[in-house]
């Protein structure tokens, strides 16, 4: 599963505004059940392996998470997804350009 | 002596990649193509992504008398131990960025190689070794277990038959990687032995699944698991039609079986097997619990364990469950062995995480226990966690060096720094008190 979800450090991009990037936090820390503070995730550091420790399982739960949120189906075929995971800001940035809700 | 495939004409589709068919003549010229570039080399860690590319390197590996190996994760350890074990090894890998610490042989393009003037497919002796599979150990050395051709062949025929695909030419999706016994058998090795045709993606997202369906035609089968089978259902992505699906690694939960039956229109088999068995049994959740077994295995108990022994197993295997055998060809489980670990279909024990965390330089004592599936899970997945007495390491550097040592899926949620451990007068450790040691600890840090 590791393949699809590539840990690419990139450019910053847009984060959809730190109200989005706080919620979206939240939601990663109840959804996964991890025991740090949300606004303790760094959001330019990577979310899958080594920086915040997470795997394809949690990926999975994260995309589930944010599909019945914000009503955007991720998926690893599409170039961009690539970097969807190289960090928080680039997670939202991918949600502020795709939600439908 | 078995043919190296079951497709019996030069233009049977042996493959798809996005949605273009591979003709089995097509699989034999890059089979024959990469053979001729394997070296000298008697064992190849088969590390390809792309299932076609696996399946050329399984094939030719096959057809030139070499042995696969499949560690199910790539640990540094890991690899280290392989390494010791067969000082030969090569990793053919189709990544630039492959990390693997083995001499690196990268996938070739064998484009170039043409078709054979006569569609002739090779032979492979029923007893040729063909991979070695391997489990984790209590002790930290990962155990091998020898797959020969013959046996595996034997297998996947079956499976075919019981999925009901013979005489079909199914198109088989699979979100599972090939390395894993349950992938190798299902997603590869029956496709090949029984005359059907693999995909070469491994979709991820709901989405990707539903994409990677609707480019092959029917019959088609999606090859998963109950982690990808509750993210499919909880999305809401629709699909087209599939015409069975197939679960194994845990056991799926009946009303989900049958949620996911009505929700799909499809048919829903689960499988039961084990890296050391292979699959050896089946059964349809809508139907019943009791699973049926492969003909000619054999359970029996023994010491209180359940062993299983005839048909394509190799050598009598305890098994790591508690099974109820209900007649000559059938059982139910009742639950899995207190000390196993199966975390979305990687296997490990308590005994063997324990003793990586032991052998931490730093780490005076230390344990994992089982926490109970997160409420409102979609994906269904249950942890470990773990309580250690290391007072001169911090978590990060703890981490990391368990990181090294064990498949990332078993680091510990949480990891509990504490001055000892709960252990009673036998030295023995309740994983009750372990777990309400660890709760009383982050309702503090918390605080």
């Amino acid at each position: 599963m590791s393949d699809n979800v590539s840990p690419l450090r990139q450019a910053p991009a847009p984060t959809g505004g730190a109200e989005l990037t706080a919620e979206v936090a939240a939601l990663i820390v109840a959804a996964l059940n991890l025991d740090i503070a949300a606004a303790e995730i760094d959001a330019d550091g990577p979310l899958y392996g080594e920086g915040l420790g997470l795997d394809s399982i949690d990926i999975l739960e994260i995309a589930l998470v944010v599909s019945k949120r914000y009503g955007v189906q991720l998926r690893a075929d599409s170039q961009e997804n690539k970097s969807i995971f190289a960090s928080l800001r680039h997670l939202c940035g991918y949600i502020a350009a795709h939600r439908t809700k | 002596m078995l043919p190296l495939i079951g497709h019996v004409r030069a233009e049977a589709t042996l493959a798809y990649r996005g949605g273009a068919a591979i003709s089995a003549a097509r699989f034999l010229a890059d089979v024959a193509e990469l053979g001729d570039r394997l070296g000298d080399s008697r064992h190849v860690l088969n590390a390809c992504d792309d299932r076609y590319r696996f399946a050329v390197g399984l094939a030719a590996c096959a057809a030139t008398g070499r042995v696969s190996l499949l560690p199910p994760t790539h640990t540094r350890d890991l690899i280290r131990q392989l390494r010791a074990s067969f000082p030969d090894a090569v990793c053919l890998t189709d990544q630039a960025a492959c990390t693997i610490g083995l001499p690196h042989l990268h996938y070739p393009d064998t484009s170039a190689r043409p078709v054979a003037k006569h569609f002739s497919v090779p032979k492979v002796p029923a007893t040729q070794l063909l991979a070695y599979v391997f489990t984790s150990g209590s002790t930290g050395a990962p155990q091998p277990w020898r797959k020969r051709f013959g046996p595996l062949v034997t297998c996947v025929r079956e499976e075919s038959r019981r999925l009901g695909l013979e005489g079909t030419a199914a198109a088989i999706v699979a979100t599972v990687p090939p390395q894993h016994m349950y992938g190798l058998e299902s997603s590869v090795l029956m496709p090949l032995a029984a005359g059907h045709a693999l995909c070469a993606e491994r979709p991820f997202y709901p989405a990707d699944i539903a994409a990677a369906l609707d480019l092959v035609p029917r019959p088609r089968v999606l090859v998963s698991t109950p982690v990808h089978l509750r993210a499919l259902l909880g999305s809401g992505v629709p699909l087209p039609e599939v015409d069975l699906m197939v679960s194994a690694t845990a056991p799926l939960p009946q009303p989900l079986a049958v949620e996911i039956e009505e929700r799909f229109a499809t048919r829903l088999i689960d499988l039961y097997g084990s890296t050391e068995t292979g699959q050896i049994a089946t059964r349809r959740l809508s139907e019943g619990l009791e699973w049926q077994l492969w003909p000619g295995v054999r359970l029996g108990h023994r010491d209180g364990d359940t062993w299983a022994d005839g048909g394509h197993i190799e050598q009598p295997t305890r098994l790591c469950d508690v099974i109820e055998v209900t007649g000559p060809e059938s059982f139910r489980l009742q639950g899995r062995q207190a000390d196993l670990v199966n975390i979305a279909g990687k296997r490990s024990s308590l005994a063997y995480l324990n003793h990586q965390l032991a052998s931490i330089p730093g780490v005076h004592d230390g344990a994992f226990f089982h926490v109970e599936e997160r409420r409102g899970s979609h994906t269904g997945v249950a942890r470990v966690a773990a309580c250690v007495v290391a007072p001169r390491l911090d978590a990060a550097a703890l981490m990391e060096l368990l990181r090294e040592r064990i498949d990332p899926v078993f680091l510990p949620r949480p990891l509990v720094f504490v001055a000892r451990l709960p252990r009673n007068s036998t030295g023995k450790l309740p994983q009750e008190a372990l777990m309400a040691l660890a709760a009383a600890h982050l309702k503090s840090s918390v605080a």
